[in-house]
């Protein structure tokens, strides 16, 4: 416990400010009870090397887990579908935990047999965020295990999602055998090519030349049988699909290659190209897996299942069943807590309801709901327990209906890369000047040379250096983008991005902070006095806009307040000292409906007069103004939102007037606004958004970029994750995607130049196994190093490298 | 045979060797996780050091 913390007067366990100080044990404060009660339970199991490795290691701990939230994971059916392997005696579980960040979770985690005596063996896998646990079935239970790590603040994701995939994830590790095999063949092929590139002839014994000739045939099988097999395999997808992909030429000038190597090799004319062709293959598999290295720990595939609970519970005669969400029908009643998720559309029979939409529907705050009210899935309960009648199964209530959209089920493949078009025209050129060549030579009788320069031809015009330069400035962008906290599921999405001319932003969570508002007076001046009182009454009250207003007026003395009533959703009124207070919406306040409802506007009356309104706002993101600025310039940009208009004017004065800025649009029509920006416009959109509301859009824009405030939290399906603290780099990184292409071309143009000249000699027959030899690794590395260095200084002139 | 054949072979042994670890390291699955091994190997000292109250 170093003194600093103290002084600093953050959280031990989390490193969160907390200025109160209030709670704490020994001289150690805590921001709140959840976070103290995991250092009592890592201090009693002797565990607090925990906070030795990393000064505050928790995660905050203020929202309390119900006591028996896990109560469904008695249920053998359920555990059954989670589990890896059981005998019986010991069972197997991998589980997700989204908090982990750190050498102490890694510790802890791995010592959690200190605290549940039943885990037998803890191992965790950092990269992918995973913990596997034995755990011994005499001692414990699963249900006490996902307890435990509960309890030390690590509360495992469990998910319909998991449910019904696959749960052991399995890394595809062929691509990386296969480099290590064409690394190994390559340069052993290089080593016995010697002789031939720098002894004249008649110098080695022949038979000797002849034997490492047959010893490089035998190594080159395994490049051709097993490394090369990925291009053969996609350019022939292609191909069955009509369609000239960029691995069609690639593979065509290895077989070429290869058939001619053999040829000359067993007809004693020749060396062959075995070395260049074996070195090509190595260089463009490291391409494609810097290019296509995954964050593993990121999943872009969420949909509505990831984010529902796993069970509720049902109530049967009086008594709470913990039920697996997709086997709850209509009419069955559930019970929701407080802080969770309504998982099917519902009718609400008991308790009060505060139902969180945002994440659904994008209106930023809580709907107040009176029993008889429907409620729909996806909502989060914010007060209280509720009883519910449920109305439609989940897999057909109105949010989920969303993914049954054609949108969700088509796999779109990205074939329009310009890489690919680019290798087409390639394609096309180097077999026509092939044809003539050949044309030439039959035309003169030369039938033996006209085969030597069709194959001289199509080896040396393989294009694959614009593979090369494309793999690598891919992997490097991707690479410095993730350094930035903007994670692409794919290298294509780079290519897309470059492309947009339109952007679509959400509003509520996405422009806007949820837990951010702003609170502005307008009216008659207000007292101590009359501040105290306002503070008192709205004290009463729970909607969340009375909180807002008493956080903004931040009294700590309360009057007392007699006959006081609110109105749910309306106001609030009561008398102090004599003095009759009105306080609440419009209609509620002046009894006549207003012409434009505005809900976010809180007006107070004293007696008959009206004497102010308190307006709170959504505060925009850091740097939402500047980022805007640019932005404008260069796109189209428009805001949709499942909120109240009460912005409108204020995003307009940042926006410019042509920006469209729309409201109260439903899931729904955020994706048919997409698609009519497409169809319609021809535009290539990018989508921003946050939550599942946005999943359609985000699916049917060109590209999707979901936004996080860490990236512990959750994101729908989308192209892309953003850091919301990055989010005013926006700009900076579609800037930088687009630099990709340019950098990409120039290395191509450098690589036509390094073929023409070796066309030049391959024409002439001058082309020395020696300069062959030099000029394809000379040319490849050249290529890496270029668009590496290329993109490094990109990066550095966007000012995306922070050193 | 020539002196250098036998070289040859000799090199291809070796190198064979290290074509097999790697295959091997790859396939016990040590370039999945490249962070935990790491912090792992120093907290076993933390532990053992660690004075039980």
């Amino acid at each position: 416990m170093s003194t600093e913390t103290l002084e600093k007067k953050v959280c031990y366990h989390c490193g969160e400010n907390c200025t109160s100080g209030k709670i704490h044990l020994q001289e150690k404060i805590f921001c709140c009870d959840g976070c103290k009660l995991v250092y009592e339970i890592l201090s009693e199991n002797n565990l607090c090397t925990y906070y030795d490795l990393n000064t505050n290691p928790g995660v905050v701990q203020k929202i309390k887990i119900r006591e028996d939230k896990f109560a469904f994971l008695d249920d053998e059916n359920i555990i059954r579908q989670l589990i890896q392997f059981t005998d019986g005696n010991q069972t197997h579980i991998t589980f997700y935990l989204p908090q982990m960040h750190c050498s102490s979770c890694l510790w802890l985690l791995e010592n959690i047999h200190r605290v549940n005596q039943g885990v037998v063996t803890s191992k965790v896998n950092f990269t992918k965020k995973e913990v596997f646990l034995v755990f011994d079935n005499a001692k414990t239970t699963f249900r006490k295990v996902v307890e435990t790590l509960t309890a030390i603040g690590y509360e495992p994701h469990i998910s319909l999602h998991e449910l019904n995939t696959n749960h052991v994830k399995k890394t595809d590790k062929t691509r990386l055998y296969k480099v290590g095999v064409a690394g190994f063949c390559f340069a052993n092929i290089m080593m016995m090519s010697f002789p031939e590139y720098l002894v004249a002839d008649g110098e080695v014994e022949a038979n000797i030349r002849q034997v490492l000739q047959y010893f490089i045939v035998a190594f080159s099988l395994p490049v051709i049988f097993f490394c090369a097999t990925e291009f053969f395999i996609i350019a022939w997808k292609g191909l069955k699909h009509k369609f000239l992909n960029i691995d069609a030429p690639i593979a065509l000038a290895i077989a070429i290659t290869f058939g001619r190597s053999l040829y000359e090799i067993f007809s004693h004319t020749g060396a062959g190209y075995l070395d260049s062709m074996s070195g090509i293959v190595f260089f463009m598999l490291v391409g494609r897996i810097l290019q296509d290295k995954t964050y593993q720990s990121i999943s872009f595939d969420r949909d509505y299942k990831s984010f529902f609970p796993i069970a509720v519970n049902v109530l049967k005669d009086n008594k709470a069943v913990p039920t697996q969400i997709d086997q709850i029908k209509s009419g069955d009643i559930i019970q929701v807590y407080n802080n969770e998720l309504i998982p099917v559309d519902c009718i609400l029979s008991k308790g009060k309801a505060e139902i969180d939409y945002s994440f659904v529907s994008g209106e930023s705050l809580p709907v107040i709901k009176e029993p008889g009210e429907i409620i729909y899935a996806g909502g989060k309960q914010m007060a209280g327990a509720l009883e519910l009648l449920v109305v439609k199964e989940v897999s057909q209530s109105y949010l989920t209906n969303l993914w049954n959209k054609d949108v969700f089920k088509t796999k779109e493949e990205n074939s329009n890369s310009f890489i690919h078009g680019l290798g087409k025209y390639f394609t096309f050129l180097v077999l026509g000047i092939a044809a003539v060549a050949a044309a030439y030579w039959y035309a003169h009788g030369e039938p033996k040379l006209m085969w030597n320069t069709i194959t001289t031809v199509l080896i040396v015009a393989c294009p694959c250096a614009l593979l090369l330069s494309s793999t690598f400035t891919n992997g490097n962008i991707l690479r410095i983008l993730s350094k930035n906290k903007m994670y692409l599921r794919h290298p294509d999405v780079i290519e897309n991005i470059s492309n947009i001319n339109q952007l679509v932003f959400d509003k509520t969570g996405t422009l806007t902070q949820q837990s951010n508002v702003k609170v502005t007076y307008t009216g008659k001046t207000l007292d101590e006095a009359e501040q105290i009182n306002i503070a008192s009454l709205l004290a009463q009250s729970s909607h969340p806009l009375s909180k807002a207003v008493v956080d903004f007026l931040n009294k700590n003395t309360i009057v007392s307040i007699e006959n006081f009533k609110e109105t749910a959703g309306k106001g609030i009124e009561g008398w102090i000292e004599d003095k009759y207070f009105k306080i609440g919406s419009y209609e509620f306040v002046y009894g006549t409906s207003n012409k434009k409802p505005n809900n976010s506007v809180v007006f107070v009356k004293v007696d008959n007069e009206v004497l102010g309104d308190f307006k709170i706002v959504n505060n925009y993101r850091f740097g939402f103004n500047q980022l805007m600025e640019v932005l404008k310039c260069k796109f189209t940009i428009s805001v949709i939102s499942g909120d109240n208009n009460a912005e409108q004017q204020k995003l307009h004065s940042i926006l410019g007037k042509e920006a469209e800025i729309l409201f109260h649009q439903k899931p729904d029509d955020k994706l048919n606004y997409i698609h009519h920006l497409q169809e319609a416009k021809h535009k290539n959109v990018m989508m921003i958004g946050d939550g599942l509301n946005d999943a359609g859009a985000l699916k049917q824009s060109n590209v999707g970029i979901a936004i996080t405030e860490n990236s512990n939290n959750f994101s729908p399906a989308c192209d892309g994750i953003l850091d919301a603290a990055q989010f005013s780099n926006l700009d900076r990184f579609i800037q930088f995607a687009k630099s990709g292409k340019r950098i990409i071309m120039t290395s191509f143009v450098l690589s036509v130049l390094y073929n023409v000249i070796g066309l030049y000699f391959a024409v002439q027959g001058t082309l020395s196994p020696l300069i062959a030899a030099i000029l394809m690794p000379c040319s490849s590395i050249s290529i890496i190093l270029i668009t590496y260095g290329m993109s490094e200084l990109s990066a550095w002139k966007i000012g995306l490298n922070k050193t | 045979m020539s002196v250098i054949i036998i070289m040859l072979i000799g090199s291809l042994i070796i190198a064979g060797g290290f074509l097999v670890a790697f295959l091997w390291s790859v396939k016990d699955g040590q370039y999945e996780d490249e962070y935990s091994p790491a912090h792992r190997m120093l907290f076993d000292d933390t532990i053992n050091n660690k004075p039980i109250k």
